[in-house]
């Protein structure tokens, strides 16, 4: 890979196309015509109505599933290359919805060393990779804790940490807070957030709260397969009608301002969260 | 119906080491047809709480009356009665756990809505109209229904199938229904059918409704009272706006108000004369103008 584009993107994905059950006669489409490229660093949020294709999308990124049409490179490296499998699922870590699913060890450290042990790193290397993977999520006090013992955040940051302790470059989340509570959500979102501002990883979240969508850098809309907008939080929310039309909502924040905005009120677009919009309008109002 | 409890306690593992006290001497009351949240965060005892209910947990300590019955007499003269009581109990009491699509089994929707009324020995004629009645109280009757009802279920959208299961316990007729996170997973379209669907539930079949929740927007919608709890104990309780606005109490437990309440409070807080119980964001807008355009306000430099 020598052209500067592909060093700058992480993954890239030309005209994919996905058909569950090819060839029978329960085929069907859940992805079609998508391109999309995600550049190292960024953060990205993915939403969309249920069976929109998100997920299909989201395993298509370290190969989990591989495209019936088009392709998709991940650090230059085409999914479907078998000899690549195990290079790219190194650098495209996956957290998936249900923190009780990914839980394989009775101790939370054995946990975060089961996917190096298998990749056969070197015992001190593990050590190191463990305590490091711990203390980027917050959870080295919790080290020798039994996983099924802790809080649905907790859970799911240690499975955060088990993806990380194989250094990925980029991390999915595949609607990991959507079994969590406020706290828990809020714990993952945070943790991911400042992974991505200070280690530089790149994160694909893909969620049904649209309030998560509001810190991404670009937001991704998809709808029948298809990827329908593909632009930062303020232009998206912006187009609440067409969000609204493929069953999606805006924040609540959002909300307001169009409805401020029907009474008179405009708020300019760039206004996203309860801070900001507390802001202008007590600056306006003086 | 009522459901009430007097002390209830609920100690896992009780006598062990491990023992651990999950609800702790919560007292409450509710009556016909109310609609009352409970919250709390993870660990706090909803869930073990509202599994008492109708029985699938027996207190450690205090009473459960379901429409005056006390669920778990102690004397020796009722106990051979008792497992008949309970059943007719859950009956009177449907109980949704949380994902309860995972539950559906059946090939088609009609076989699984009609597998609890064949449980209760009803005839065909019978449970084809529970069947009927039910996917209608959930919304997905109409023209439709005959096609719904044929399908399997895991062809339907999340929450199609999640409005199948809850059509599955409405089948067996309760009075009460207790729902464990009804929205949770499920897109805004989803949720918000799912929210029509039990708001006009209620209010045709004079349903008493339970909602264990995080989603301050859901119990908004649902509720006009709720609990919150805090390691197994009561710690708020009042009409839903009222709890909203305690924006201290919510944060401290972990828990967060609808982003409405947060704006409402955030203004106040920076001197604005506006009320702070608004759970809805057009409320929200007019209390908004309202307040920019009263004296000392300069409406026309809000124009971006």
């Amino acid at each position: 890979m020598s052209c500067a584009a592909a060093e700058k993107e992480i993954i890239e994905i030309d005209g994919l196309g996905h058909r569950y059950g090819a060839g029978t006669d329960y085929e069907v489409k859940a992805l079609e015509d998508v391109d999309l490229r995600i550049v190292r660093g960024e953060f990205l949020v993915v939403i969309g109505p249920n069976g929109s294709g998100k997920s299909t999308l989201a395993r298509h990124a370290n190969g989990l599933l591989l495209p019936t049409e088009g392709r998709v490179l991940v650090d230059g490296m085409d999914t479907r290359d078998p000899n690549r499998l195990w290079d790219i699922r190194r650098t495209v870590g996956m957290v998936f919805q249900n923190p009780d699913n990914q839980i394989v060890a009775t101790v939370v450290e054995e946990d975060i060393a089961f996917g190096p042990e298998n990749l056969g790193v070197p015992t001190e290397e593990i050590r190191r990779r463990v305590d490091e993977a711990m203390a980027l999520v917050d959870m080295g006090e919790f080290s020798r804790h039994a996983p099924h013992l802790l809080s649905g955040g907790q859970k799911q940051r240690v499975a955060i940490a088990g993806a990380l302790a194989m250094r990925p470059r980029c991390l999915v989340l595949d609607e990991a807070t959507a079994m969590l509570d406020p706290r828990g959500r809020q714990e993952v979102l945070r943790t991911v957030r400042r992974l991505n501002r200070e280690e530089g990883l790149t994160v694909i979240h893909i969620t049904h709260f649209m309030e998560e969508a509001l810190e991404a850098d670009r937001v991704v809309v998809m709808d029948r397969g298809r990827i329908v907008m593909d632009a930062p939080p303020g232009e998206v929310f912006g187009r609440a009608a067409e969000l609204e039309d493929i069953g999606l909502a805006v924040p609540q924040v959002i909300e307001v301002r169009r409805h401020l905005s029907d009474r008179g009120l405009s708020v300019p677009s760039s206004v996203l969260t309860v801070e900001e919009l507390v802001e202008h309008l007590c600056q306006s109002r003086r | 119906m009522s459901i009430e409890t007097v002390d209830l306690t609920h100690v896992y593992m009780a006598g062990t080491p491990n023992a651990l006290t999950a609800v702790d001497r919560v007292s409450l009351r509710m009556g016909d047809g109310e609609a009352v949240g409970i919250m709390g965060p993870t660990g706090s005892g909803k869930s073990t709480l509202v599994q008492h209910f109708n029985g699938l947990l027996r207190p450690t300590s205090g009473r459960v009356l379901v429409d005056g019955e006390d669920l778990w007499r102690a004397d020796e003269t009722h106990r051979r009665g008792r497992k008949a009581d309970l059943r007719s109990i859950r009956r009177k009491v449907g109980l949704i756990f949380q994902f309860p699509e995972h539950q559906l089994f059946e090939e088609t929707v009609y076989e699984d809505i009609a597998f609890g009324p064949r449980n209760l020995g009803l005839g065909e004629a019978e449970t084809r109209e529970r069947v009927a009645d039910a996917l209608s109280a959930v919304g997905l009757a109409g023209d439709a229904v005959e096609d719904i009802s044929r399908r399997s279920p895991f062809s339907l959208s999340g929450g199609q199938m999640r409005r199948v299961a809850i059509a599955g316990v409405l089948a067996m007729q309760p009075g009460t229904l207790v729902l464990d996170e009804p929205t949770a997973g499920l897109d805004p379209r989803g949720r918000r059918g799912l929210l029509e669907a039990l708001i006009r539930l209620r209010r045709e079949r004079n349903l008493t409704l339970i909602v264990v929740s995080h989603n301050m927007e859901d119990l908004a919608s649902l509720t006009e009272r709720v609990l919150v709890l805090d390691r197994g104990r009561v710690v708020e309780e009042g009409p839903t706006r009222q709890v909203f606005s305690r924006l201290d109490v919510l944060r401290e437990l972990g828990l967060d108000a609808p982003p409405v309440v947060s704006l409402m409070q955030g203004l106040a807080a920076r001197g604005a004369e506006v009320r702070t119980d608004l759970l809805d964001p057009a409320e929200a807008a007019a209390e908004i103008e309202r307040w920019m355009r009263s004296k000392g306000g300069d409406p026309d430099r809000v124009h971006a």
